[in-house]
């Protein structure tokens, strides 16, 4: 058994909040090198240099990538023989957001009731996933999510007989619909099987894949490499202006499902694709 | 083609825009987004004046982030403009003369946009930083308890945009995918 204080989870928090909105991971920035390498239009190729100058400046001069500094949706991935101490969970990861949020110059852009929209000014609360994992450690994990990718995202709730074929088209439809929308180029992250809200968790936990993994199951990765295949025959490109590079990555992953079912969701992520994680 | 305009814009320059013009845009907009844009419809509702004069100007669709000590904002790039499809053709038809956001619009605005010889213009999305640079001050000038969604008025300086819906019924969404489409 090891303690953990609470109040260093929420310390931690706010360093996230701060960090991923300032520094995307590597494999991310290698990605968009990529990207602005492969891109034939001229346009999108202008659009991909754009992109990379301005996470250059986002990093020296701490501006954040996207004004859109996120929902913040935080991960904590708890050790079974981890006693916490201090505050409840929740309410420390949330304190760790307003930290985070209010000290880092970052935009609070949460309303507190759906229907009545007001700001709650400190960008609480937040999304929190907690899941109890084996060990004494505390990993935390805050991917702040924009929503003009997030509005873009989507649930089909397939039937069986559309099998293979019906996820694959259930994807390229939410991508082209989301278009120019979702701030191209995106990254894709697709949940297969559960119920309604186990695949929309799948879907945004794919996203949270590096850049460049695979699905380990053979089946599922050729399946990755088809959809980015023919979703960047689209055409939409970088910013929707036209172009090759319309999605960088697509992520897959699965769960068993129901005999009567095959729920499918597509979170679509732009290419501001922001996660940074810390073990405690 | 590359045009340096200056905004407000005049109807002349509105016009003379097409689809995939590269401009660098200097001089006056205003921003507001989802919140601004329902009070400012609820104020025409009731008859009273909106805060700005739509005539003449251009809207950025835009809630920046909070600007550290010393800088003119913080990052500020473009939102998606359809969220404001339901308000933008009475604007329109009020004299607005651009719009820049990011993303599709309704064909109501696009008929709107060719109906008064207006302009809408694309900003790259999440190159909030990058951006931020052009833009040289910013002052909130209504609805100040809406946060980032207030009204605020932007001297901007060689902005780039490009431009997505002409006042001839072009649409740079619709015909640059379709170059690099290789679907069968
Ligand atoms: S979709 Fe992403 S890049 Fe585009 S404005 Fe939203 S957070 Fe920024």
């Amino acid at each position: 058994m090891r303690t953990v204080s609470t109040d260093l989870i929420r310390d931690a928090v706010a360093e996230l909040c701060i960090e991923a909105n300032h520094f995307l991971s590597e494999d991310m920035r290698e990605a968009l090198q990529a990207a602005e390498e492969s891109e034939v239009s001229p346009l999108g190729k202008r659009v991909l240099g754009q992109l990379q100058e301005n996470l250059r400046i986002a990093g020296e001069e701490m501006i954040p990538i996207c004004q859109d500094t996120g929902m913040a949706v935080v991960f904590a991935e708890i050790g079974q023989d981890v006693h916490l101490e201090g505050e409840l969970l929740e309410t420390a990861v949330n304190e760790g957001v307003r930290k985070g949020y209010t000290e880092g110059f970052l935009r609070k852009s949460v309303v507190g009731d759906p229907l009545e929209r007001t700001n709650t000014g400190d960008n609480t609360p937040c999304v929190l996933h907690t899941r109890i994992v084996p060990g004494d450690h505390v990993r935390l994990t805050v991917a702040p999510k924009g929503f003009g990718s997030e509005n873009m995202s989507r649930i089909f709730m397939l039937k069986p007989a559309d099998g293979e074929e019906g996820v694959k088209e259930a994807v390229l439809q939410a991508v082209r619909d989301a278009g120019p929308n979702a701030c191209p180029p995106m990254v894709v992250g697709v949940g297969i099987g559960g119920t309604f809200e186990k695949c929309a968790l799948l879907a945004k936990q794919a996203l949270l894949r590096p850049a460049d993994s695979h699905a380990e199951d053979p089946r599922y990765r050729a399946m990755e490499e088809e959809l980015l295949r023919r979703i960047n025959q689209s055409g939409i490109g970088p910013g929707g202006l036209g172009g090759r590079v319309t999605a960088m990555t697509v992520h897959i992953l699965t769960y068993p499902t129901h005999i009567a079912g095959l729920p499918v969701a597509v979170n679509i992520c732009c290419h501001v694709h922001r996660h940074a994680s810390k073990e405690q | 083609m590359e045009r340096k305009i200056r905004v407000p814009l005049s109807a002349e320059d509105a016009r003379s825009l097409r689809a995939g013009d590269y401009v660098y845009l200097t001089g006056t907009v205003y921003t507001a987004r989802d919140a601004a844009h329902k009070r400012m419809a609820e104020a025409l509702s009731r008859g009273e004046e909106l805060p700005v004069d739509p005539d003449g100007n251009v809207i950025y669709y835009m809630g920046p982030s909070p600007a550290r000590e010393g800088r003119a904002i913080g990052s500020a790039g473009p939102t998606t403009a359809s969220r404001m499809d339901r308000y933008a053709p009475q604007l329109l038809d009020l004299g607005l003369r651009g719009m820049i956001g990011k993303g599709k619009r309704s064909q109501a605005v696009k008929d709107a946009i060719v109906r008064n010889g207006a302009v809408y213009f694309a900003a790259v999305g999440g190159a909030g930083a990058l951006l931020s640079h052009c833009i040289r001050s910013s002052e909130v000038v209504a609805y100040e308890d809406l946060g980032t969604e207030a009204i605020r008025r932007l001297e901007i300086e060689d902005f780039p945009v490009i431009v997505v819906a002409d006042c001839e019924g072009n649409d740079l969404y619709l015909s640059a995918p379709a170059k690099y489409n290789e679907e069968k």
